[in-house]
């Protein structure tokens, strides 16, 4: 790939960092990049909608308090279904987290803008702080009895002995699993996306082929559509899998 | 050569991707099939099988990705 001619449409280009305010701290690039400034965007998105959502307060809610109503029943529902009465606690962390990955997949969608979702290392972050919170809150919870979650109940030794370093790797491997879901999810949408594009530009520099450039124009009309529905589902699955594993942190040993 | 047969390697990874849409079919054509059985406890299920559903779609995403890092090095 390296070394090609720049005229070929390159659909990775959309999400390199770009430098908006360099800024070092003592050798550490701290930056403020585009990735941070549509961060901040989709983290005052979030704040926006919630405090214009709450202003009015009718009993007969409008339209922006609807909206805000019916995303706090779904999460509250799924923390309630999946991590139980007690996993309410954290209904707040994952309240944010929900609607900060949603309303930043979304802001990822609009052409010319830039996906925060789809740098790995923004979603490893939430995932390590979700992992990190699982961890500590189970042994705050249960102390040394959290490590019952690798030691299933009613097994037999000698299986115990495949089944443990089974449990281990598999709890060692949620946080990868976590946050390369939705970093890949987007990113793969993104790439589509572009791709398709490129097919647009290449067609209408070939001539008479341009005919029938209309055609993934369409194709990219019903991708976005998909892809409007991945930015919802990555978050929801998103959350659903920290409730899942903040059940695994309250109720050990299953 | 090895550049060439890194795309290979990549085009034989994305055949990951392709599995993977096999199980989420299955996870949600049975899906359907047991709520078309019993409408009432659909709902009380459907996360189970968005949960069902991530996993086996994020295996696949794993080999897209390998996918991905083979061609861009290639």
């Amino acid at each position: 790939m390296n070394g090609e001619v720049e005229s070929k449409p390159n659909p990775i280009e959309q999400f390199e960092l770009h430098r908006l305010f360099p800024f070092e701290v003592s050798g550490f690039d701290a930056s403020f990049t585009n990735a941070s400034l549509f961060m901040l965007l989709a983290a005052l998105g979030v704040v926006l909608l919630m405090v214009v959502a709450t202003s009015s307060k009718a009993i007969v809610p409008g339209r922006m308090q609807a909206v805000a109503e019916m995303l706090y029943e779904f999460v509250a529902n799924t923390v309630r279904q999946t991590a139980g009465k007690e996993g309410m606690k954290f209904f707040p962390f994952i309240f944010s987290l929900f609607s900060f990955i949603l309303i930043s997949n979304l802001i990822g969608l609009v052409p010319y803008s830039f996906s925060p979702t789809a740098q790995i290392v923004v979603t490893f972050a939430f995932a390590a702080v979700v992992i990190s919170l699982v961890v500590l809150y189970g042994l705050y919870r249960h102390g040394l009895r959290f490590l019952n979650l690798f030691v299933p109940h009613g097994v037999p030794l000698p299986v115990l002995v495949v089944l443990v370093p089974i449990e281990i790797i598999s709890f060692l491997s949620r946080p990868i699993s976590l946050s390369v879901r939705l970093f890949a999810n987007i990113l793969a949408g993104h790439i589509t996306l572009a791709v398709f594009g490129g097919f647009v530009m290449l067609l209408l520099s070939a001539g008479a082929w341009a005919v029938l450039a209309p055609i993934p124009i369409l194709a990219i009309v019903a991708l976005y559509a998909l892809e409007l529905l991945v930015a919802f589902l990555q978050a929801f699955v998103f959350s659903v899998l920290t409730c899942v594993y903040l059940n695994d942190a309250i109720h050990p040993g299953h | 050569m090895a550049s060439e047969m890194q795309l290979v390697g990549a085009g034989l990874a994305a055949i990951g991707t392709g599995a993977a849409a096999i199980g989420v079919g299955l996870i949600f054509g049975n899906f359907v099939n047991g709520a078309l059985r019993n409408p009432s406890a659909a709902a009380s299920q459907f996360t189970n099988a968005i949960i069902g559903a991530a996993l086996a779609e994020g295996l696949g995403i794993f080999a897209f990705l390998i996918a991905i890092l083979l061609y861009l090095k290639s």
